[in-house]
């Protein structure tokens, strides 16, 4: 190698920090215009009367908070109430949202902790379970909503054939129309469809505990539940808490599978499908974006009371 | 499982066949309503009671379903294609370079991909407006990327952590600027990833449903989740099951497929995001 | 080919201090060797030297000329790492012609270059498999190949042999002492945490501690003065017996040290003691004999020994062979 006259440049690291610069940028730019813009414009639709017919003419009004929470005083002196927080529909929505969320990620994660020791467990055949378990994951939201929609159906429906020739009903039930079972039946699909994710996520978690731990705790004639409960399951909690985030988040934006299975019903109406309803069907673009905007912050709320608490290390930076 | 009384073995072995049997189910009942027509489709049974695929003709004779088809596969594949070679750069520098705030960055990156898509939805159907595009393609290319590309950071940015950085040193001392080691040293490497975290990413797009219902209107540009949840008879009485059921099994059937092929990848690229199903 | 000086050179890692402030001059075609226990800071040390880090403050210069600012690939180096660190994708010819390549050197220099180290190393059999077709030692060859083919003003290595085995360990500690002597003119750092490779490899040795530079000299300098306490139980193999209290205290210091060859049996020696133990290595035997001190003593002899566990035996240092130190570890001479 020559090195008679080295040109003297930037240091390694200012030109690498300069290349990851670069390297950035285009997605930078990209997510800006795809997230942080339509996010910003949202948020301030929603401080307006926007319609379908105003948003583009730039003839909708600001009006502050109205959307949320408005004060009007009517000719005869009367003072009336209205927004998105007074709205016993805004608050049905965020009751089911909550409700389904809770009640989901709870029974996807015990089902998926208990398909996932299973599969854990060395027994022939395992890899086909394991291909099996996947497929539910597999078939699209809309699809498994129709095929759940097809089986639950009131008249023709399998699951109702079912339960009869049991005997554990005495007449078919229109799952998704009534109003006490709706719910039921939108978490009987989410589960379904979901409980695989948690499994194989908490199965990877499961592998990463060294088999010696399990074989000292055998040599030392612990009781398996005892290990699961002393050993395993602390073991496992990191990978555990990062699968519980993602499913809640995902849990609380739920609108496909809702808007497919339960179309009309005020029993499962959920933030995303109100504030959807809102803007596509009513073309009130102010509430359905006051509405969105709500959903956006309890979100991230949420968000950030998990990492406080759980000091949850998402980026992987510390592992 | 080892030295378990016969009992529990039985108990055992009767959990993974339930496992299996719910999880498979709801597919095959599908797919035996896919093949039958007139009476039969309304009586239920689980055992097939006729073969016949007119539902499937009558799916692939409309007028728009394999035009459908055609708009998921060439959305799906162009916004993950755009995603990937955008995000192989980024999730570089985010793994590779140290950086002040790069830790914020990925946490934002992360918080864009759990965005609640309705938050952004009149934003973005403004925006689309605005250029032109809606109702085309382009409109849900667009907005696809608002989860495929921090989706694809994300997981990259996992792989890319996990290369060692003995090899990107000898690389440095070798003459290679940052873009070399991405072309010529780290792709060759991550593009098991790159499969991985594409078909995931491909996944997501084509199962997207609410941009897809709001920004197209005519039926020549709806996806496959659309039109499919737009399937529908004269009245609410008359939904046509068996097609309904038909294009459910022609849809998914490559999604499955896919899956099973790639599916030890698939697992270690859930586990790398930590993602959504 | 290049004389290297550091000057005053340190390194900080936000609040942190890793390197303290350096300052050592290798001269040409010296085989140079850093050794101290581990986060002593030697591999950060190294990588300054390669530029892969960057000088906090301080100089660093090249034949006269500073570097700081300098680009790894332009400072004229070549590094072999512990993990060999071989692209896994390309064939071993590939492995050692890339550098030259992005140097945009021609076709038929970079052939004649690759051929010439792999005919050095003896893998020319070797050129068209993959990395992950070779064993641990051949990998490691190829790395080393693969410097050679830079054709570098100086070599770095960083623990390259912590990854093989023992025998394999020996075996290219022996190949790497070749390569010195028939590129008799090209400088070498070498990394370790091993004292035996740096006193058998090393024309000097650095001993680092805590960021700072313990000592520098010939492996026979430190071995024979060692110029603190640290370095005298750092280097060596068994390590140096340090006794203290009314031991130490009769010699006029805080802490005595002697070598455990010059551990002298016999009855008209000042300290009594029983064996221990007796470890038996053909050439040479070791005797661990108990004084009352904090750690047995270790004497060691030459040939077979017929002494028993249990034995009384009467020793004491060999006068000439004495390290005295103060309470601050320092030597007294």
């Amino acid at each position: 190698m020559t090195t008679s006259k080295i040109a003297k440049g930037p240091s390694l690291q200012q030109q690498r920090v300069r290349a990851a610069f670069w390297f950035l940028a285009p997605m930078l730019v990209m997510l800006a215009i795809v997230a942080a813009w339509p996010l910003f414009r949202s948020i301030s639709f929603s401080f307006t009367d926007a319609t379908a017919d105003t948003i583009f003419n730039g003839k909708a009004a600001w009006v502050g908070f109205d959307n949320y929470i408005e004060q009007r005083v009517r000719s005869n002196g009367e003072i009336r109430w209205r927004g998105v927080l007074l709205d016993a529909e805004w608050w049905n929505a965020v009751w089911n949202t909550v409700r389904f969320s809770l009640v989901s990620v709870a029974l996807e994660t015990v089902l998926g902790l208990l398909v996932a020791l299973v599969l854990n467990a060395e027994f022939k055949g395992r890899g086909l379970v394991r291909a099996a378990i996947l497929i539910p994951w597999a078939i699209p939201t809309i699809v498994s909503a129709r095929m759940w929609g097809w089986m639950l159906n009131d008249q023709f429906g399998v699951i109702n054939q079912m339960l009869l020739t049991v005997g554990l009903i005495s007449e078919p039930i229109a799952w998704t129309a009534r109003a006490d079972t709706a719910m039921l039946a939108v978490l009987i699909v989410d589960v379904w469809k979901t409980t695989p994710f948690m499994a194989l996520l908490i199965l990877a978690g499961l592998q990463m505990i060294p088999r010696d731990m399990y074989e000292a705790a055998k040599l030392d004639g612990i009781h398996p539940v005892k290990v699961f409960f002393r050993v395993t399951l602390p073991l496992l909690k990191p990978a555990l808490l990062v699968a519980v985030i993602f499913r809640v988040l995902d849990a609380l934006r739920i609108f496909d599978l809702i808007y497919v299975l339960t179309p009309q019903s005020d029993a499962t109406v959920t933030m995303s499908v109100l504030s959807y309803r809102q803007i596509q069907q009513f073309g009130d673009y102010g509430e359905g974006s006051a509405m969105s905007t709500l959903l956006f912050l309890i979100i991230t709320a949420f968000v950030l009371l998990y990492i406080k608490l759980g000091r949850v290390d998402l980026s992987g930076e510390k592992s | 499982m080892s030295r378990r009384t016969p009992f529990w073995t039985v108990m055992f072995y009767l959990g993974v066949a339930l496992i299996v049997l719910i999880a498979v189910f709801p597919f095959y009942y599908a797919v035996m309503t896919s093949f039958e027509t007139g009476t039969a489709i309304f009586s239920p049974n689980i055992l097939p009671e006729m073969f016949s695929l007119d539902n499937y003709a009558s799916v692939m004779n409309g007028r728009n379903f394999i035009r459908s088809v055609g708009n998921s596969v060439l959305i799906a594949g162009v916004t993950v294609v755009c995603a990937l070679f955008l995000a192989v750069t980024a999730s570089y520098a985010l793994a590779r370079v140290r950086f002040r705030g790069r830790g914020l960055l990925l946490m934002t990156i992360l918080a864009v991909s759990m965005f609640p898509q309705i938050a952004v939805l009149s934003g973005l159907y403004e925006l689309i407006k605005l250029f032109g595009i809606y109702n085309t393609p382009f409109a849900l290319m667009l907005s696809y990327t608002i989860f495929t590309l921090p989706f694809t950071v994300w997981v990259l940015t996992t792989f890319m952590r996990d290369l060692p950085v003995e090899i990107e040193e000898a690389a440095i001392v070798d003459g290679a600027t940052p873009w070399i080691i991405i072309t010529q040293v780290f792709m060759p490497l991550l593009w098991p990833a790159l499969v991985t975290t594409g078909l995931l990413a491909f996944i997501g797009a084509w199962n997207e449903f609410l941009f897809a219902l709001t920004f197209t209107i005519s039926e020549t540009e709806r996806t496959v989740p659309v039109a499919i949840a737009l399937l529908s008879g004269a009245s609410v009485q008359e939904i046509p099951w068996g097609p309904i059921m038909a294009a459910s099994v022609i849809v998914t059937v490559p999604l499955i497929i896919l899956v099973l092929i790639f599916q030890r990848k698939i697992v270690a690229g859930l586990t790398a995001g930590g993602v959504k199903g | 080919m290049a004389k290297i000086e550091l000057k005053n050179v340190k390194k900080s890692y936000g609040a942190v201090d890793v390197i303290k402030g350096i300052d050592l001059t290798i001269e040409k075609g010296e085989f140079m060797v850093f050794v101290g226990p581990s986060g002593c800071g030697k591999s950060t040390l190294l990588r300054l030297v390669s530029g892969l880090e960057d000088i906090t403050t301080g100089d660093m210069l090249f034949d006269g000329e500073r570097v700081n600012d300098i680009l790894p690939s332009e400072r004229g180096i070549a590094m072999v790492f512990q993990s060999y660190a071989l692209y896994p994708h390309m064939k071993v010819y590939d492995n050692m012609a890339f550098g030259m390549k992005l140097a945009k050197s021609s076709k038929e220099e970079i052939d004649k270059r690759v051929r010439e180290a792999a005919k050095l190393l003896q893998i020319e059999h070797l050129l068209d498999r993959l990395p992950k077709q070779l064993s641990g030692g051949q990998r490691q060859r190829v790395a080393i190949g693969r410097a050679i083919t830079r054709d570098p003003r100086v070599f770095l290595f960083d623990e390259p042999l912590s990854n093989l085995d023992a025998a394999l360990r020996v075996q290219t500690r022996l190949e790497i002492a070749k390569l010195h002597h028939q590129m008799g003119n090209v400088t070498m750092i070498y990394v370790t945490h091993d004292q035996v490779e740096a006193m058998t490899l090393a024309d000097r040795i650095a001993v680092l501690r805590d960021g700072r530079l313990e000592q520098v000299g010939t492996p026979t300098e430190l071995y024979e003065r060692p110029n603190s306490l640290f370095v005298a139980g750092f280097i060596g193999s068994p390590k140096m017996n340090f006794l203290t209290g009314p031991f130490a205290a009769a010699h006029g210091c805080e802490t005595l040290g002697i070598r455990s060859e010059h551990v002298v049996l016999g009855e008209d020696q000042p300290w009594a003691g029983e064996v221990l133990h007796v470890e038996d290595l053909g050439s040479d035997h070791f005797l661990f004999i108990e004084l009352g001190a904090s750690e047995p003593l270790i004497c060691r002899r030459p040939g077979k020994t017929d002494i028993a566990l249990g034995t009384k035996v009467k020793v004491g240092p060999h006068p000439d062979h004495l390290h005295r130190f103060d309470k601050d570890g320092k030597p007294l001479r």
